[in-house]
């Protein structure tokens, strides 16, 4: 929303192509349930929405402190959008920590709404503020509703019998009905969903709608406010649309997969920030044939998952980095058993318990690599909110059709962002269902049938699938290496060889479609120099500062891996043809150190590890900065140079602690 | 089959076994072509006879039966099983067992597990799995060492064990199997020996039945790392240079019958008898009238989980029998259970759930 739009006296509703709006206030202060309630309304009357939890670890930090902060982004638009926005139009700041912590990032010229309650020198206090910013004019710049919420919502719902605890507490609804009416929101969806939400609670209940139409109704009445904003629909491709979380969106794509693969959903899990969500879900979900099981640890959650496969489940276990690092010897387990199972891993900043809500990319080589012995499995990603339900189809696809575990990366971003989600019609759904053995599959020596369980499907090479409960197709399988086709125990060199890279095999002719590129300016080879290519969850910021970069008039490419073992097998090909291809990662360079490795092609690297999304704005001019870098260059030598100078100034610009990586050597070797 | 493989590891198809229309399962169809690799005089092998002979008389198919192992010696036996079989990762063999036998409430799945796999690295699986009353049959084989590393002390060993590991004898105290499975509330604990193959029959039979999470320890030396003298085999047999002592190794293990007073020692001299002030445990007369008579069934557990303390005070070593079996609806029931009342119905529509209560539609 351009700023300018904001200060002016208009004469009715101003019409706005886009917002970005910012709940922020104490991790009690229900700001979470604010921000989904705001994102549900804004979807419910069809703009596109994308959005940003952003919550400390500790369920209570101290109260009133900075610490204790919990904030909720959300970006609504009459067009597609792909991420929560850089920077804040609107505040709506609960206390003075919440203020604090978040006055610099709102847009100069934005709109502040303030609940005054807490502003008093204990308040001021706490939130490490030696003068009250009210009074200073240090928020000038900026459009301040300061108000009291606290004493209105009270006063809203005096009629119902609450203590007087719980009366303020309805402040984020009172808060929530006046940012509504602000944004010409209907709030008829909170009501029912709060009737629902509070139906064991007929005082609460009814006081959060009191709540909540008061504060509509202070906005209507009052002439506090200058202007009513509204945002179009956007134009969405026909269709049933509903509002999705990533988490819930990757739990929904197991149960489709699990039905379209004919076969109960089994999921082992182990509780992990920001992963339990999906455990939530699938617990909830007993009518529709998952099993979900709370195991005492992360490593008993993957080896139920494994036993679960075994028996014939669709076997899935869930979990974030550290759970991840205590599965990998299951993992291994299953690589060599081969069986299907599907792993998520919800990425969170690490190492170790790192920064638990935040999010980061730096899982990926411990899912490409991250086991002893030859090891490989397939590994996918998920790029946002609604693409999980399709990831985790294609998981469970990969994972059933070639008997192998799947590695599905998500993050902590794509896990509590959300986003409409167009609902697939069932038939739209691939059928991924697998043959399970029934029958000997050969006859030994003298004439008998037997059962071979390492026999191979010439074209996949999977091995087949007969689960307990089949007659005359008993068998083990286990840890040690197997004979190929019996499956016996063998210590032989040359079968051990053999067997090593016949999995390898496997997992290297995984059916993985083509990388597509993205560029108006043609195809690879004749459209743009540069390519900027990413996994996860980055392909929205990176989507969108592309588009921003070819709005200023220059040429840019875009690629996204979902695949990224195996790797597409057109990916050389397509890397070549560009003079740069930058790989924006949220680490220090994995998929870049990992493109070198299978391609030989050199990249230039765009990280940050700060816990949050990448910013548009702060893509769009690192893009700008590698194409005048190379327009500026004679050689490519020179170029990277002028890129990394031009970079490292951006760097000190941005004080965001980035870092551009590059090598000239490999770089040009891989020419 | 290779030269270096272990024979032939597939399964032999012909005449399946065990179910209605079909002939009677015998020895031979639970019985792989594999050779089998232990040290000659293990008791894994008896175990291994035992565990043949046992199951065709179960009336379970082989194919309906599932054995999954952990790491270790005795996790090799599910190769030497023509049933499905696991031999999974070190310590973790309840984890795979229970994924497999809550979801498949038709199979009768087994554990093969020994006292480093059970009670060292995957001492938090075997209790969660006892507490949660998994319906697994858990074969602890408790050697008191490491056999397939060579020989270190493990957490059975005694105090003062010396091991490769321990030159100097080591310090840890041990692990008594029984008690730590009674404390994880488990609803049937049993302890046996392998060198008495009708006390182990009749003790695996026992807990093939019972539903629920079985623990059974099996008693065992290791012939190359850790030689215990074979046992007597108990009550009555005692020479008569243990007269004096209960406690003598020599007189072998205290037997436990469901309903008969514990006596033991040469013509039942001495017995265990119960305090009635304290209600401790202790080694009396055989004669007097305190005598306790055991009860497998008594629901409060503290009773078997002082049986099996005894040992540490006044016996050689933990008796053997069972020490606790009594009804608990088991985990597999309660969750099978959840998914039939879940869904009374039949099962939920998938479009419907994916469009859930709060969907919009956009016009074309």
């Amino acid at each position: 929303m351009p700023t300018d739009q904001l200060p002016e006296r208009p004469d009715g509703v101003r019409r706005l192509e886009n917002v970005v709006i910012r709940f922020a206030g104490d991790s009690g202060d229900g700001m979470q349930l604010t921000g989904d309630r705001f994102g549900a309304q804004a979807a419910a009357i069809g703009n596109d929405v994308a959005t940003l939890p952003n919550y400390p670890a500790e369920i209570r930090a101290p109260s009133g402190t900075v610490a204790g902060v919990s904030s909720y982004q959300l970006h609504i638009a009459d067009h597609d959008i792909t991420t929560p926005g850089d920077q804040p139009d609107v505040l709506v700041a609960m206390n003075p920590a919440a203020l604090r912590a978040n006055v610099t990032e709102l847009r100069p010229g934005g709109v502040i709404i303030l609940d005054t309650d807490a502003f008093t020198e204990l308040g001021l206090d706490k939130a490490g503020y030696e003068v009250d910013p009210l009074t200073d004019g240090s928020l000038e710049a900026y459009q301040l509703f300061a108000i009291n919420l606290t004493a209105l919502a009270s006063a809203a719902v005096a009629d119902h019998n609450l203590k007087r605890k719980d009366a303020a507490r309805t402040k984020n609804m009172y808060a929530l009905g006046l940012v509504s009416w602000m944004f010409s929101q209907p709030i008829e969806d909170t009501v029912e969903y709060l009737r629902k939400r509070f139906a064991s609670k007929p005082d609460v209940q009814a006081a959060n709608i009191a709540a909540l139409r008061a504060g509509w109704i202070y906005g209507e009445t009052t002439e506090a406010f200058a202007s009513v904003y509204e945002v179009k629909p956007a134009a969405l491709p026909p269709g049933t649309y509903r509002h999705m979380k990533g988490n819930k969106g990757i739990a929904y794509g197991l149960v489709a997969a699990a039905h379209q693969a004919g076969m109960p959903l089994f999921l082992g899990a182990y509780p992990i920030t920001p992963a339990s969500e999906v455990l939530h879900e699938l617990s909830a979900l007993t009518s529709y044939d998952v099993r979900s099981f709370q195991a005492e640890d992360e490593i008993a959650a993957i080896g139920a998952a494994i036993g679960g496969s075994f028996a014939g489940m669709l076997g899935v276990t869930v979990t974030s980095g550290p759970g991840m690092a205590l599965k990998s010897e299951a993992i291994g387990l299953a690589v060599i058993m081969e069986l299907p199972l599907v792993i998520v891993n919800v990425q969170r900043g690490g190492p170790s318990t790192g920064l638990p809500t935040k999010t980061e990319q730096s899982d990926l080589l411990q899912a490409l690599y991250g086991r002893h012995g030859e090891a490989p499995l397939p590994v996918i990603a998920a790029r946002s909110p609604a693409d999980g339900f399709d990831s985790a189809l294609e998981a469970a696809r990969i994972a059933l059709a070639y008997r192998t575990p799947v590695i599905l990366l998500s993050d902590s971003y794509i896990a509590n962002g959300s986003e409409p989600w167009r609902v697939p019609e069932l038939d739209e759904l691939p059928n991924i269902g697998i043959e399970l053995a029934t029958e000997p599959n050969a006859v030994d020596e003298v004439g008998n049938p037997v059962f071979l369980p390492y026999a191979r499907d010439p074209a996949t090479l999977a091995r087949p699938l007969a689960i307990p409960g089949t007659p005359g197709l008993a068998h083990r399988i286990g840890g040690l290496e197997k004979q190929d086709l019996t499956g016996a125990v063998s210590y032989d060199p040359d079968n051990h060889d053999l067997m090593i890279r016949t999995r390898q095999s496997k997992i290297d002719g995984v059916d993985v479609p083509p990388l597509e590129v993205d560029d108006p300016a043609g195809p690879p080879g004749s459209g743009a120099d540069v390519l900027v290519i990413g996994w996860g969850s980055t392909w929205g910021p990176i989507g969108e500062a592309c588009r921003q970069v070819r709005a200023e008039g220059l040429k840019v490419a875009q690629a996204h891996l979902r695949h990224i073992a195996p790797l597409p097998a057109n990916l050389t090909s397509v890397l070549s043809e560009y003079h740069t291809v930058l790989v924006p990662e949220m680490n220090l360079g994995q998929l870049a150190g990992h493109l070198r490795r299978e391609t030989l092609i050199d990249t230039v690297g765009y990280n940050q590890t700060r816990g949050m999304p990448f910013r548009v704005a702060e893509l769009a001019s690192v893009i700008t900065r590698v194409i005048q870098g190379i327009d500026d260059a004679d050689t490519p030598e020179k170029a990277v140079g002028d890129v990394t100078s031009r970079l490292a100034g951006a760097k000190a610009g941005a004080g965001t602690g980035s870092t551009v990586t590059h090598s000239d050597a490999i770089r040009e070797a891989g020419r | 089959m290779s030269p270096t493989g272990e024979t032939d590891g597939a399964a032999r198809a012909e005449e399946p076994a065990g179910t209605a229309g079909r002939r009677a399962p015998t020895v031979a169809d639970f019985t792989t072509a594999n050779e089998v690799r232990w040290c000659p005089g293990c008791g894994d092998h008896a175990i291994l006879s035992t565990m043949r002979g046992l199951l065709p008389a179960l009336g379970v198919a082989p194919e309906n039966t599932v054995v999954v192992s952990g790491i270790g010696c005795s996790s090799r036996l599910p190769y030497y099983l023509d049933t499905y079989g696991m031999h999974s990762i070190h310590g973790r063999a309840p984890t795979f067992a229970t994924g497999v036998s809550i979801n498949r409430p038709d199979l009768s799945v087994w554990v093969v597990t020994g006292d480093g796999d059970a009670l060292s690295i995957g001492g938090n699986h075997l209790i969660h799995a006892l507490r949660r009353n998994v319906n697994l049959k858990i074969l602890l084989f408790n050697n008191h060492i490491y056999g397939l590393t060579k020989g270190q002390f493990s957490p059975a060993s005694k105090v003062g064990t010396v091991s490769p590991s321990s030159p100097h004898g080591s310090l840890d105290y041990p692990f008594n199997p029984i008690a730590l499975a009674l404390g994880a509330g488990a609803t049937f604990v049993a302890r046996t020996i392998d060198t008495d193959r009708r006390h182990l029959t009749a003790t695996l039979t026992a807990a093939a039945a019972h539903k629920g999470a079985a623990l059974v320890e099996i008693r065992q030396g290791c012939p190359t790392f850790n030689a215990i003298p074979r046992q007597p085999r108990g009550s009555g047999d005692a020479a008569a240079s243990v007269e004096a002592d209960p406690a003598s190794p020599e007189l072998g293990p205290v037997r436990l019958s469901p309903g008969l007073p514990i006596v033991f020692g040469p013509n039942d001299q001495w017995g265990i008898v119960r305090d009635p002030n304290t209600g401790e445990l202790a080694v009396g007369n055989g004669g007097d009238a305190r005598v306790v008579v055991h009860d497998p069934g008594t629901q409060n557990s503290t009773y078997a989980y002082a049986l099996a303390r005894l040992a540490e005070t006044a016996l050689g070593e933990p008796p053997i029998g069972i020490y606790r079996s009594v009804s608990q609806p088991s985990f597999d029931q309660l969750f099978q259970e959840r998914l039939a009342t879940a869904r009374p119905g039949g099962r939920g529509e998938l479009r419907t759930l994916l469009t859930g209560s709060d969907s919009w539609v956009v016009a074309g």
